[in-house]
């Protein structure tokens, strides 16, 4: 009897190790089986030759995606680039070296928090959107729909909100670096009486247009490509169920968010690390 | 079983043959084999989650069988290459249950939809047939209105419009009567069975409301437990003996489909 008790235990015990490491292995497969259907579904609707009919898809979605995310990205770039401003004015005028000002607010904007935080900005404010109304889609068989009419979903709906992602997430990166530059200006030269050509001066003599221009593109059109990805895959491979979709628009904004601030010091490291 | 009578005449433009399905564990379907003739109304009925919607999947190319084979006029769906399976779609249409209309559109553009993807006709055709698909459900009307306006009996309206714009072959129609209210079940009985009539249409209806399938269907198959159980004209089930097809025509709550879930001793499980 006492050895039975005593073999209990240790067997469960031996179950559950077995049963952990077996769990392990099912979600690494899992994980790469979820790589494997994402490549395939943008292989699917990426390479294509494209139809006359796409464009106009693709505008329509540019539209939704980009044009209606301006706002946000427009205001968030004014008032981040205003509180940099006023933050670096505090500790340069502490070493007297107000005037350099402008570079630090062009650069940290041009980059890191440009693309950084449009991105962020980009996966709460377009990828959820993308996510919820692909979800919804597949939830009212509008997809099926679509498939049983010999129209294929990836080409019609995947595809120019793909594209409208990879255009609008680089354009609206460099608006909000322009209006973030701008709400430095505006604090200070207007507000704490910085000489504006030195502002600017400086500032352009500072800025490459290698160095941080092309690479504050470069991290927005990586970090477009892997956001909207996310979010049209975590859409389309919704289960199609309230549950299901207030958990994938969730996944897309945590995934996406952390996706960029890893790929950003990668990015990072590879373009300054020298 | 009873004997095929429907389809000795005609000839079959769907062909199942040994079908299986599983999803996991559960299997779903179990070496079943059925034939749709051309141009007739075919019905299959069943109770509720034995998966009749995956038939019509597995009929569309839309899920793939564990194994057996579903053949269309001549061509085996499942061997068919992606861009083979969409062109093949063309011929074939499908009525969902929720309608599936495309909620950014309004009805118009939805039914026009598969027309201005496909057939390359003129805008000026296009409305045309639209207009005449629209007035063919009733709702010509409604041309301009958006799907959130509509009711549902009109949202499938509208839906079997945009299903029969192109005029396919064959129409599917899932569960079109299920959640309708008497006079919008009506509206559509009478309008699968007039528009297979005039568009000499195959259709196949999936539907567990007995009394309004048997009215219009001209052959019935019947599933459950994995597989076909019966298959006959309307006249022939309403006088088959198999207990179970009685229970099921019937409505009858408990019989060889047992009403309760299958569970421990009732007084065991209340006196712990």
């Amino acid at each position: 009897m006492l050895g039975n008790t005593s073999t209990v235990p240790y067997a469960g015990c031996k179950m559950s190790l077995l049963d952990k490491v077996a769990d392990l292995g099912r979600s690494n497969i899992e994980l790469i089986r979820g790589f494997g259907r994402a490549g395939l579904m943008l292989w699917g609707a990426i390479v294509r030759k494209p139809r006359a009919k796409d464009f106009s898809l693709f505008v329509k979605q540019l539209y939704v995606v980009g044009v209606q995310s301006a706002v946000l990205i427009f205001v968030s770039g004014l008032f981040i680039g205003m509180v940099l401003a006023l933050q670096g004015y505090n500790i340069l005028v502490g070493f007297g070296t107000e005037e350099s000002l402008g570079p630090m607010v062009a650069l940290s904007l041009l980059r890191e928090l440009g693309p950084v935080v449009t991105a962020l900005l980009f996966a709460g404010r377009a990828g959820s959107a993308l996510t919820a109304e692909i979800g919804l889609m597949k939830s009212t068989e509008q997809l099926s729909s679509l498939e049983m009419m010999g129209i294929d979903p990836l080409r019609q709906i995947i595809a120019p909100r793909f594209w409208a992602g990879v255009v609008s997430l680089p354009l609206l990166a460099l608006i909000f670096t322009a209006v973030g530059i701008y709400g430095g200006h505006i604090v200070g030269v207007e507000w704490k009486g910085i000489d504006s050509g030195s502002f600017w001066s400086i500032l352009q003599a500072s800025v490459e247009w290698r160095q941080d221009i092309v690479n504050c593109l470069i991290k927005s059109i990586v970090f477009a490509v892997v956001v909207t990805w996310i979010a049209l895959y975590r859409g389309y491979q919704v289960i199609p169920n309230p549950e299901g979709i207030s958990k994938a628009t969730t996944q897309t904004v945590v995934q996406s968010s952390l996706a960029v601030l890893a790929l950003d010091f990668l990015l990072t490291a590879l373009m300054f690390g020298r | 079983m009873m004997d095929n009578k429907v389809l000795a005449e005609p000839k079959s433009l769907v062909e199942i043959h040994n079908l299986g399905f599983s999803r996991g564990e559960h299997v779903i379907f179990d070496d079943i084999s059925l034939s749709i003739p051309k141009g007739k109304v075919t019905a299959i009925m069943g109770p509720s989650g034995i998966g009749k919607t995956t038939l019509l999947k597995l009929m569309g190319g839309q899920l793939t069988p564990d194994v057996g084979q579903v053949i269309f006029d001549g061509i085996d769906v499942h061997q068919c290459r992606r861009d083979e399976l969409f062109e093949l779609r063309k011929r074939m249409s499908m009525l969902f249950q929720s309608g599936a209309l495309f909620t950014d559109m309004n009805v118009f553009d939805n039914v026009a939809f598969a027309l201005r993807e496909h057939s390359g006709l003129p805008e000026m055709i296009i409305k045309r047939i639209v207009l005449m698909k629209l007035e063919a459900v009733g709702l010509r009307g409604a041309a301009k209105m958006m799907p959130n306006e509509l009711s549902g009996g009109m949202q499938r309206r509208v839906a079997l419009a945009r299903a029969i714009a192109l005029e396919p072959e064959m129409v599917m129609y899932d569960e079109p009567f299920a959640g309708q209210d008497p006079i919008s079940m009506g509206v559509l009985v009478k309008l699968i069975r007039e528009l297979s009539d005039a568009l000499q249409l195959t259709s196949v209806v999936i539907s567990h409301d007995v009394q309004e399938v048997l009215s219009i269907a001209d052959y019935v198959y019947v599933m459950a437990d994995k597989r076909v159980i019966a298959q006959g004209t309307p006249a022939e089930l309403k006088a088959s003996d198999i207990e179970q097809l009685k229970q099921f025509i019937g409505g009858e709550p408990d019989g060889p489909v047992p009403f309760h879930f299958p569970a421990e001793d009732y007084q065991k499980d209340l006196l712990g």
